[in-house]
């Protein structure tokens, strides 16, 4: 679960990081309203979760009430990168003599978080961590004790930090460690890390992407998930608490297990489709939740054909037959063409129960894949 | 002949009283699987599936002889049960569970390091050596016995391309599934190297996915170090960068590594075949042998 930039400010500045005077808006109006109260000049920034912002058009510096009244007329309502923009962040306009990196991440291949900082920010940091990876300083941490203050500093000085503001980064990094050890974040990020003319530094960006899997004891975090959605279709693939993926194609794809849902898609685009989605049922998923994986993938309006491919350990084909049933004998006719293929626990139970004549059905992965191709194909001439 | 586990195995199944738990450790036994205990907190004493609950791993361990555990505890408790099952020197631990926060996973790895136990999973379907033993909830039938091994991130892709293999008469010696998680205990590196060194498997399928570099690691380590033929799949080469793909792992950074093509261009350069489909896994696996 990634956090808007305005969430994410939030946690920080609750923490003691120090980030602009802010305020959220939704309308003109309101835009108006809360550069009066940050004070001019102010960025009005599109909260969106999509990187680019700045170079798309959703972030505008403005000086006076009538530029801001024309940045927020163009950005309230606009589509960035397919998501529409319906607040944006009204920030004091920082004055800065350079930009820091601060970030700490998970360390996957050595299973330890790791703490980072470069002076190199206000950049794509991947492309510094290509290009440059001797610019960033890293340190890993080991999980059962934190980052101690000592790696912070060090950290610091093999950035070639400015002395001046040495101390203030590394209580900043320390507390973003803090932060996403407490909060269970998979990534914490600022970038940039303002230094100001008078040697202050602030938290001009904020990045918080939170491990969905510890929500359970992040309640308050889990407060903002609803917000956090970006789109229609993923709110409902959420309150369903499917694994759910939205694409550019139009076959459908259910499937369940990751793996399995994923080499699906591939075959799909090996045979000539584009996949529209991936939806992932997940293990033992029962008749209902078959039946809300076919509403799901029915909602969107790009699907021209469905495939369903099981293969059960713990899920039942019989279960999935009944889902499967009960979701297209609701339809006088059923909407787009549906390609089922059951393998594994209870599969031949699943075939006997199936309604044949609601379904195409298909014995293996490959065939089942090459006829919602076709479908799709069908369906777009 | 199998790696890891076969029918002397004596398991204790962590979690056994919860539903999940129970049913597994029956279909378990049924298939063979020498289950000995359940460990439960404040369940000791019980009996359920017809072996004895104790209230910790240790007594079944003391009690019962166990040697190995599979572990259905929600996520919320299955870090500790792991950091139990590593506690009770006991030679391996399955852990079934999906979704455990990954930081609590981190402090799992440390302590890994510092025992003797091999731990398989989390968030995987656990390991089968067919016609002897299972601990973990793949469908048995779908296997049968004979000289491939199998490593996979997946478990129903596990049991696709088991499916596509069992269908032609290639049997398996051991499959494994280590998980997909982005911190697992059991990596491909070494069930490969376990699998070199068993005079009984004759080569290997190993199905990887986006995410992570653990499969360019195992290309290093065939390349470097193994006899035994490998033919590989990759799963996620359809998939957008920055997305997580259902498995907590499967999500491609966008920079590069971790992407279909930088995995499936390591296993090729490591002499690897790699499937297009799984049925061309099967197709290259006959080649191999």
């Amino acid at each position: 679960m990634k956090l808007h930039e305005y969430q994410a400010k939030s946690v920080f500045a609750d923490a003691g990081i120090p980030t602009p005077d802010s305020q959220l808006a939704e309308s003109t109006d309101e835009v108006l309203a809360a550069a009066e109260s940050v004070g001019y000049p102010v960025a009005v920034k599109a909260q969106v979760q999509v990187g680019g912002r700045g170079k798309a058009g959703g972030i505008e510096l403005v000086e006076d009430d009538e530029e801001a009244r024309e940045a927020a007329d163009s950005i309230l309502g606009m589509d960035l990168k397919g998501y529409t923009v319906d607040r944006v962040l009204v920030e004091e306009a920082v004055d800065f003599v350079d930009e820091l990196y601060v970030g700490v991440t998970m360390d996957r291949g050595e299973g330890k978080p790791v703490a980072m900082v470069s002076e190199k920010g206000g950049v794509d940091i991947e492309s510094v961590a290509e290009e440059d990876p001797d610019a960033i300083a890293r340190e890993h941490v080991d999980p059962a004790f934190g980052l101690q203050p000592y790696q912070a500093r060090r950290a610091v000085y093999d950035a070639g930090i400015d002395r001046e503001v040495a101390s203030d980064v590394s209580s900043v990094l320390t507390t973003l460690f803090s932060l996403w050890d407490d909060r269970d974040a998979s990534d914490t990020e600022i970038n940039p890390l303002m230094v100001t003319s008078d040697g202050e530094v602030i938290a001009a960006d904020a990045v918080m992407n939170i491990d969905e899997d510890a929500l359970f004891r992040q309640s308050e975090l889990a407060e903002m998930e609803e917000e956090s959605y970006t789109d229609d279709l993923e709110r409902k693939a959420g309150e369903y608490g499917f694994d759910y993926v939205r694409l550019e194609g139009d076959v459908g794809i259910i499937g369940n297990g990751a793996g399995l849902v994923m080499t699906t898609l591939d075959l799909v685009d090996y045979y000539g489709g584009e996949p529209a989605n991936f939806l992932d049922v997940g293990g033992g998923a029962k008749a209902d939740r078959i039946a809300n994986a076919l509403d799901m993938v029915f909602s969107d309006e790009n699907v021209e054909s469905v495939v369903f491919n099981i293969f059960g350990g713990i899920t039942r084909g019989d279960e999935v037959a009944k889902g499967i049933n009960n979701a297209l004998e609701q339809f006088e006719e059923i909407p787009k063409p549906v390609v089922v293929r059951l393998a594994g626990t209870n599969a031949e139970e699943g075939m006997e129960i199936l309604n044949a004549d609601l379904v195409q059905v298909e014995q293996t992965l490959e065939e089942a894949v090459q006829r919602a191709v076709e479908n799709a194909q069908e369906g777009d001439a | 002949m199998s790696i890891l586990v076969d029918d002397d195995t004596r398991v204790v199944v962590q979690g056994i009283t919860g539903g999940e738990g129970k049913f597994h450790a029956e279909q378990m036994m049924e298939y063979g699987t020498n289950v000995v205990a359940g460990a439960v907190p404040n369940r000791g004493g019980q009996e359920v599936a017809g072996v004895p609950v104790y209230d910790t791993v240790s007594q079944a361990v003391r009690e019962e002889d166990a040697d190995a555990s599979v572990i259905f505890v929600p996520p919320a408790f299955a870090a500790d049960a792991v950091f139990e099952s590593l506690d009770s020197e006991l030679d391996l631990a399955v852990a079934i569970t999906e979704g455990i926060p990954t930081q609590d996973m981190s402090k799992v790895y440390k302590r890994l390091s510092e025992v003797d136990t091999r731990l398989i999973g989390p968030n995987c379907p656990g390991i089968i050596t067919p016609g002897e033993a299972k601990l973990g909830i793949l469908p048995g039938d779908i296997f049968s016995a004979g000289n491939v091994g199998l490593v996979s991130r997946s478990g129903t892709l596990t049991y696709q391309v088991v499916d596509n293999l069992t269908n032609r008469g290639l049997g398996q010696s051991t499959a494994i599934g280590i998980g997909g998680d982005p911190i697992i205990g059991t990596s491909f590196v070494d069930a490969l190297s376990t699998f070199e060194d068993d005079p009984e498997t004759d080569a290997v399928v190993m199905c990887g996915e986006i995410g992570g570099e653990d499969e360019e690691q195992a290309a290093e380590f065939i390349a470097d170090n193994m006899d035994t033929p490998v033919a590989g799949f990759i799963a996620g080469r359809t998939a957008p960068p920055g997305k997580r793909m259902g498995h907590a792992g499967a999500i491609v950074s966008g920079s590069g590594t971790g992407t279909a093509e930088s995995k499936i261009d390591a296993l090729n350069d490591a002499g690897v075949p790699v499937g297009d489909t799984p049925e061309e896994v099967a197709d290259n696996v006959e080649e191999l042998l």
